[in-house]
């Protein structure tokens, strides 16, 4: 497998900004490991106060269509702009915010939750500054926008693995971010954790103007805000509002087992 | 320029001079190396300070050899070696432990063959094995300002090498300059190596960044209180090292890395009585805790 940690150059026919204000836009992007597309001709795009959620079977492409976006992949073919600006070129980085696909934090050494927030604070600030007390209040706020208040002490390697994905996600607001990029999010957290989570969504894209893209199976926590829905498998199969999505037989929220099931189906 | 420094009126065993220099060159190293230790280990880079090791003793044969101040060779050594290792780790050309052993051997391989040109090869086994009861001023001023500026360096940086050691892809999506703090924390591995050489010897170097930061996370609930314990569990070690060496006239660099691991010992059986996951965790066995029981296992949903 070809991870390619470092963001290359892209040709200068791509400087141009995105025409239309989109905060993350892919354009006829193409994804190979070396052995056959991930990725085929995939166009999407996530415009201000947006939440729009990525969705499609395993193995469809979706964690390495976010890896492009972020410039942590290159694109075999086509172009990504964030925030009108090739990936290698975008160095306003605190504007993106991005909450890893992961189970559980395994650490030797404990960190407390108010620590780990608190990085988010960095790529803001400038990793070379001092913390100030706005810094401490805003890492508080994000704390308490999902939650975990109470536990700002505690290691995160003694809490539970929804605990934990809250911790990641304060770490993400903590930033402020203007676009908050999330892989699997709420998988396997439990349905206090998902309220929250929902909620502090919801207050950031009210409150700050900011795009949500959501890869995830569980959308019945946020189905009524989203704005739009993108099925992805290799290439776009639907892209639209939930309620078009729907009127094609698919649940979105009342029966949470509904969306993955027909995923599967797609294969 | 010769720099001799004052002799102070301490009660035994450090009333004599060379007692005294031992002290001073041990605290500052006693504190130091667990400080980087602490960072490795979260890197789960535990090992990395054995295998600069290995590159410094090559340095010091090339220093023995050419008949300059081997201290010097070491630190141009291992410096440069630190910084080829984080950029096969880096590029990921080889992977953590394979990169170390490339390092190692030819590390080690390229000292002996040095040696095999050098007259009195025993003038080496001061590095080797560390004799912080012989070292004379010159050399105590060298690790102390090394000292300073490795920690000056790394506590400048905390905030964000913690973001790093943590979490690189994270840290690299946010923005942050993860190739220079990885280079600086190398950079500074190396030093903190090169200035622990005579006090425990380039074979226990990674014993005393480690073994501490053992201890310390069984102790402490924060990283920031992690580093505090291994700093103060570093020093601790190497007084109680000191004395006992002293005491019974036994090698300082082996009573100081013994304290330290009799140390987390203690530590972990302590942690394990309190709770009987805690033992596990002591020796790594992270997972065995799930086993006997996580109190947040309902918090999580079937998938």
């Amino acid at each position: 497998m070809s991870y390619d940690p470092g963001i290359d150059s892209h040709s200068r026919e791509d400087e141009r900004p995105a025409a239309d204000g989109s905060l993350v836009e892919a354009e006829h992007v193409s994804f190979s490991y070396g052995d056959g597309p991930v990725l085929d001709d995939v166009s999407i795009a996530v415009g201000p106060g947006e939440f729009v959620a990525l969705v499609g079977p395993n193995g469809s492409g979706k964690t390495t269509l976010l890896k492009v976006i972020l410039g942590l992949l290159r694109p075999t073919s086509g172009r990504v702009r964030i925030f009108g600006q090739a990936p290698d070129r975008f160095s306003e980085r605190w504007r993106l915010g991005y909450v890893l696909q992961r189970p559980e934090l395994t650490s030797e050494i404990p960190a407390t939750v108010e620590e780990v927030v608190a990085a988010g604070r960095l790529p803001r600030r400038g990793w070379w500054r001092r913390m100030g007390p706005a810094d401490r209040e805003i890492t508080r706020h994000a704390m308490d926008s999902v939650a975990l208040g109470a536990m700002r002490s505690r290691p995160v390697n003694e809490l539970s693995g929804g605990q934990q994905q809250r911790t990641f996600i304060a770490r993400a607001f903590a930033s402020e971010p203007d676009l908050l990029v999330l892989d699997e999010p709420i998988a396997g957290i439990d349905r206090e954790s998902q309220d929250r989570f929902r909620e502090s969504l919801a207050h950031l894209i009210a409150e700050h103007g900011a795009g949500v893209l959501l890869v995830s199976h569980e959308l019945s926590a946020v189905a009524r805000d989203l704005d739009r829905v993108i099925v992805l498998k290799q290439h776009v199969l639907f892209d639209g509002p939930p309620s078009e999505l729907m009127a094609t037989g698919v649940s979105l929220g009342v029966h949470r087992e509904d969306l993955p099931l027909w995923l599967e189906g797609l294969r | 320029m010769t720099v001799h420094l004052a002799r102070l009126a301490l009660p035994y065993p450090f009333e004599l001079s060379f007692m005294q220099r031992a002290l001073v060159a041990g605290l500052v190293v006693g504190a130091f190396a667990p400080m980087i230790g602490t960072f490795l280990v979260q890197k789960r880079m535990s090992l990395i300070g054995d295998g600069i090791g290995h590159l410094a003793f090559a340095g010091v044969a090339f220093g023995a050899v050419a008949g300059i101040y081997p201290l010097w060779t070491a630190l141009a050594v291992s410096v440069a070696g630190s910084l080829g290792l984080e950029r096969l780790r880096a590029k990921r050309r080889a992977s953590g432990d394979l990169a170390l052993a490339l390092f190692f051997y030819s590390g080690i391989a390229l000292g002996i063959v040095l040696l095999s040109r050098e007259l009195n090869p025993t003038n080496v086994l001061v590095y080797l094995f560390g004799q912080i009861l012989t070292v004379n001023d010159g050399e105590v001023i060298t690790i102390l300002a090394l000292g300073v500026v490795v920690a000056a360096a790394i506590l400048a940086v905390r905030r964000p090498l913690f973001a790093v050691v943590a979490d690189e892809e994270w840290a690299r999506v946010a923005g942050l300059p993860v190739g220079l703090l990885n280079n600086l924390l190398a950079v500074t591995t190396a030093v903190a190596v090169v200035a622990s050489m005579r006090v425990v010897g380039i074979l226990l170097v990674a014993g005393l960044m480690v073994l501490p930061v053992a201890s310390a996370q069984l102790l402490a609930r924060s990283f920031r209180g992690t580093m505090g314990w291994a700093m103060a569990i570093g020093v601790g070690s190497v007084v109680v090292g000191l004395v006992a060496s002293r005491l019974w006239n036994l090698a300082s660099g082996g009573t100081i890395v013994l304290v330290a691991a009799a140390t987390f010992a203690v530590v972990a059986l302590i942690a394990g009585a309190r709770s009987r996951g805690g033992l596990l965790r002591g020796i790594g066995l992270r997972s065995a805790g799930s086993i006997l029981g996580d109190s947040h296992s309902a918090d999580t949903l079937p998938r």
